[in-house]
């Protein structure tokens, strides 16, 4: 039985905006699974409809093998829900908010205390807990619906950018608390433009486009079907235009930086040598993009290439 | 594994504890301000201009206007209470918590309306001390008063809930209590007797849904009023089936709160 099997998903907003336009994925039990796509991709709206706050246009969706139009109740249970944006009501403390999402799964009161209190210590809000929601930063702020997500206990736990604007610090504190709950059993599956992230945590991943899958599998495997690598280098001295180097695509971004593109398992040791029997010298180099970035840039088109540049 | 049944006692006695505690952190702006007015029509109405009245359908006219005062601050309260929670839930998303959940909708709406009604009933409470400034208010029929209060707050609330389900600004929360809801409770027999209108305009009264409460309400205090206690129950229930049922349907369809 796998935690999820969405088939031939598809979602047509009142508007007339086809966001999902037949959506086929599956997630193991126990898996750690990315969801990646451009900005306005249908990670959102997948979710959504996993989640019942979306109702779907067409298709179907199972949790542990429940169908969600028949069986909502016992999908709902399964699901624990981090929504991209923030929807907690701010007026309320922590403590109210944990304990009244718990009240809504049925756990009464003693137990639902015992749980916020755990889980809200796990995240390091304790300290928050009896002020306002509002007067949160907004990392913390992520966390808390972490620590709301998770009061029932769930099987299944989906996060809609879990990690956007917050610190590396937290980040990385973020993924080892995700990495323990997973290894305790719980099914994760996280939609994040993080691509290191996902390459860190991820066992699998899908890549949807315009309401589409338009790759599925193991990460690593994936990354064993990247055929490429880029590198930055920066040079001693400015050249004017970028060298032609055989077998190498370079590209010139400013006067003594070189963007170079070289297919993965060629030898560096001869792109070094082209570059020095030129004359140029180059003083350090780094990897322009990690391998899954590089990939999903590849599948998903030149638009992000571009805009992904310019943040470099 | 609980029943789901049991899941949801639990939880709508979560969303009854949550819906108590928005509007007690607010007491300022929910309880007290009912209070207030409540306090100045009793000393206008009732003693200044009520001295001169001299008697209603046979009261002093402050007993007569009391049991009106006290009906338009539940009717008032137990709308704004049902109508600003569930706006501001669906407004700040945190309304996705409970659409999460195994919560039936049943249970949803039951739960806004329990504290729109509880919210009415403190309100009501507190108006009525304050009449005991100017008046013994002896009640003739306890239980029927405390059925018409709580029931007329149940179809308020009810109220409440359809008009955030439609909302889609802080505007659209304001237009039906200022345009509808308050003409219709001062017309509903709250200073006056209808018996007191010419023909056409009493007629017209009797289309009010408004006057079968106060009427109702007052006949629960005072003993008498210009309506038959069994034609103000059968109004007020009858309503409160048609709005329960418009509310589940709009719950059920997702209107106003789901793509
Ligand atoms: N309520 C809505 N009504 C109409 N269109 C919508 C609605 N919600 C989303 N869309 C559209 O559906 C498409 C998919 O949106 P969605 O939020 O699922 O994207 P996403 O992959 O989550 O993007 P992002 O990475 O920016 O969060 C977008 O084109 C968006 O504009
Ligand atoms: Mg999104």
């Amino acid at each position: 039985m796998k935690a999820l099997e969405i088939s031939g998903l598809k979602k047509t907003y009142d508007n007339g905006h086809v966001a999902l336009n037949g959506v086929d994925l599956t997630v193991d039990k126990g898996d750690f699974f990315a969801l990646l796509g451009p900005n306005g991709a249908g990670k959102s709206t997948t979710i959504g409809i996993i989640s019942s706050l979306v109702n779907a246009s067409e298709g179907a969706v199972k949790i542990h093998g429940h169908d969600l139009t028949t069986e909502r109740n016992q999908c709902k249970l399964l699901i624990g829900l981090v929504p991209q944006e923030f929807n907690f009501n701010v007026f309320e403390s922590p403590v109210n908010i944990l304990v009244t999402q718990a009240g809504y799964y049925g756990i009464p009161g003693s137990v639902a205390e015992e749980r916020a209190e755990r889980y809200l210590k796990l995240l390091e809000l304790w300290d928050k807990k009896d002020r306002p929601a509002r007067e949160m930063s907004g990392g913390m702020k992520r966390r808390l619906m972490i620590a709301r997500a998770l009061v029932h206990q769930p099987a299944v736990l989906i996060l809609d950018e879990p990690t956007a604007g917050v610190d590396i610090e937290i980040r990385r504190s973020m993924w080892t608390f995700l990495e323990d709950i997973n290894k305790e059993g719980t099914t994760i599956i996280l939609t994040t433009h993080y691509l290191e992230e996902a390459e860190t945590l991820c066992r699998n991943v899908a890549i949807i486009d315009d309401g589409k899958i338009i790759e599925q599998g193991e990460v690593a495997e994936l990354l064993s079907r990247s055929q490429y690598q880029s590198f930055v280098f920066d040079l001693k001295a400015p050249v004017d235009k970028a060298p032609a180097l055989d077998g190498f695509k370079v590209t010139r971004c400013e006067g003594n930086r070189l963007d170079v593109e070289m297919p993965l398992g060629d030898s560096l040791n001869t792109l070094f040598e082209l570059l020095g029997r030129q004359g140029i010298e180059v003083v350090s180099m780094r990897n322009k993009t990690n391998r899954l970035e590089e990939f999903f840039l590849r599948l998903v088109g030149d638009d992000e290439n571009d805009s992904e540049e310019e943040a470099n | 594994m609980q029943s789901i049944a049991a899941i949801n006692v639990v939880a709508f006695k979560t969303i009854v504890t949550k819906e108590i505690r928005r509007f007690m952190r607010i007491w300022v702006q929910t309880i007290v301000p009912p209070a207030v007015s409540a306090l100045l029509y009793m000393m206008i109405f009732g003693t200044l201009i009520g001295s001169r009245v001299g008697e209603m359908d046979g009261h002093r006219y402050i007993d007569f206007i009391v049991p009106g005062i006290i009906m338009m601050a539940v009717i008032t309260n137990s709308y704004s209470n049902s109508v600003s929670s569930f706006f501001g839930a669906k407004f700040q998303h945190h309304l996705e918590e409970l659409l999460i959940a195994p919560v039936h909708n049943v249970v949803i709406l039951a739960g806004f309306v329990a504290g729109g009604v509880c919210r009415g009933l403190i309100v009501g409470a507190l108006v009525a001390a304050v009449s005991l400034f100017f008046t013994r208010l002896s009640v003739e029929n306890p239980l029927t008063t405390v059925l018409v209060v709580v029931l007329t707050s149940t179809l308020f609330s009810i109220a409440g809930v359809i008009n955030s389900v439609f909302a889609k600004g802080f505007d659209d929360i304001s237009i039906i209590p200022n345009f509808v809801l308050t003409p219709l409770t001062y017309l509903g027999g709250i200073f006056y007797s209808v018996k007191l209108l010419p023909d056409f305009w009493q007629g017209l009264s009797y289309i009010n849904p408004v006057l079968y409460m106060i009427n109702g309400f007052r006949f629960g205090i005072l003993g008498s009023s210009d309506i038959s206690i069994g034609w103000s129950f059968v109004v007020i229930l009858s309503f409160i089936v048609i709005l329960a049922s418009v509310a589940l349907y709009l719950l059920n369809k997702g209107v106003g709160i789901k793509s």
